[in-house]
């Protein structure tokens, strides 16, 4: 959504602009692990579903090219992510 | 219009046809004619293989008629219950879920230090036999074996058992009948064992399996047979002939295969590129269109058979500069050697721990293994559905 966190006088988006927001469509999964594998600090898999869940929703930014690498990865396509 | 028939053979033993990459140059998307005379469409770049692999409306189902099946014995997967290979959704992703959690990374990396033992109980026997040692019979299917009869608790003399109906069905030179029979054997057999798991359960996949889906009737004792039958089949083919191809492309490139053997940390980039580069579901993926598709720009019309070919797809310089170069040290990971979308392989995570585990054990132990003969003179599996080598006499 363009725009959202475009204004930069404004303290609180400019504090929310040094994060990312990532989602995961646990519906879309297939267990792949691609994302665990890649990025360990946000997904995991749901050791009685084998289903993948969020450790974090507002990882920190530098983590941005594994997330990318991770939703790249997914076979899928349950993964979205962006600032 | 020339009839190009698929898939073509290879000049190169360690290279897609030379045909392929001409196609994928030439940026078309040919028809092509099969074995069984039907003309899918031939799809050779990335992007396109993707989206074949991932659209919905291009169905798995090997029933439908006019499916572009990969050889006679393809024709045999219908004629037991289903696995989860020829389901489309909502059933795929129902009976995936199922079973999901028995393949969960954290699963695979708990058994790492099993199959680190497998190989190295298997290179011992190796390294105290005869020279030179067949390194499929002697390793490759062993260790691949021995996974198997672990996860599913198994005796472990069954295994010749496993082999031998795994080889039948993945022949694509015998006919349906004769893949069905063998299919037929394995599946009565795992079903049985269901049985008598679930009467008398125990600590393995079969019992924990049996009594949370087949007591409470979320599974039957036949789909839960085929996907034991899956298990077997793809679990131990697939990872023994990446482990003996494997091998003798890294005893190719002895530069390589000697930053193996000193750096164990080498092991994951050079699985994953082995994967990408070997690519051995040779002959394709293949699926029906059930709705017209549009895959990117080039249109499929419901009805019509479609091939990812992505042994040449993983080589596509779009995707992997200089693809059909090998070089463990390339970031190989967006490879589809376990295909992608919803069917992308289950037991992957096992696999590669499979894989990591049996090369750098190899390469550090065996650091002198070389083969014992020319490469002209190995038999190579050009004759199944699953790309190898039959033997490899190597040395040491």
């Amino acid at each position: 959504m363009p725009g959202v966190f475009a204004n930069p006088v404004n303290p609180v988006n400019r504090e929310e602009r040094m994060t990312m927001k990532v989602s995961l469509d646990q519906e879309l999964c297939v267990g792949a692990g691609l994302c665990v594998l890649s990025a360990p600090e946000v997904f995991d898999q749901d050791e009685s579903s084998g289903v993948v869940t969020l450790l974090q929703e507002n990882p920190d930014p530098a983590l941005e090219p594994a997330v990318a690498e991770a939703a790249d990865l997914c076979p899928a396509r349950a993964i979205r992510y962006g600032s | 219009m020339t009839d190009l028939f698929y898939p073509m053979a290879r000049q190169c033993p360690f290279a897609p046809p030379r045909e392929v990459a001409g196609i994928q140059a030439g940026g078309g998307v040919p028809r092509v004619t099969i074995w069984n005379g039907t003309r899918p469409w031939l799809f050779t770049r990335y992007d396109d293989a993707r989206v074949v692999l991932s659209d919905p409306r291009f169905s798995s189902d090997k029933g439908r008629p006019g499916y572009p099946l990969s050889s006679p014995a393809a024709g045999s997967e219908v004629t037991t219950d289903p696995t989860l290979l020829i389901m489309d959704n909502p059933d795929h992703d129902h009976y995936r879920r199922l079973v999901l959690s028995e393949f969960t990374v954290k699963r695979a990396e708990a058994l790492r230090p099993v199959v680190r033992g497998f190989a190295d109980h298997h290179i011992d026997r190796m390294l105290q036999g005869p020279r030179p040692a067949d390194l499929v019979t002697a390793l490759a299917l062993p260790v691949a074996l021995a996974v198997i009869c672990e996860l599913l608790e198994v005796p472990y003399e069954d295994r010749e058992f496993f082999r031998s109906r795994t080889h039948t069905m993945g022949s694509v030179e015998v006919t349906t009948e004769t893949a069905a029979a063998a299919r037929k054997e394995l599946q009565d057999y795992l079903v049985s064992l269901v049985e008598t798991r679930e009467r008398r359960p125990g600590d393995d996949f079969i019992s924990r399996m049996a009594v949370r889906h087949v007591r409470t009737g979320t599974m039957t004792t036949g789909l839960l047979g085929a996907m034991c039958l899956l298990l077997v089949t793809a679990g131990h083919d697939t990872a023994a002939n990446m482990m003996a191809l494997g091998t003798l492309v890294l005893l190719e490139h002895p530069d390589q295969f000697a930053a193996l053997a000193r750096d164990p940390g080498a092991a994951a980039g050079a699985t994953e590129e082995l994967l990408r580069h070997l690519t051995i579901v040779q002959r394709g993926i293949r699926r029906i269109a059930i709705e017209d598709v549009e895959v990117n720009g080039h249109p499929v019309r419901a009805g019509e058979g479609v091939i990812a070919a992505i042994n040449i797809a993983n080589r596509d310089p779009a995707k992997f500069t200089s693809g059909d170069d090998f070089d463990i040290t390339r970031d190989s990971r967006h490879h589809l050697a376990f295909g992608y979308g919803i069917h992308q392989c289950l037991g992957q995570a096992l696999a590669r721990v499979e894989l990591q585990e049996f090369y750098s054990a190899l390469a550090g132990r065996v650091p002198t293994l070389r083969t014992a003969v020319p490469v002209e003179e190995i038999r190579f599996r050009s004759d199944m559905a699953v790309y190898g080598v039959h033997q490899l006499p190597v040395t040491w």
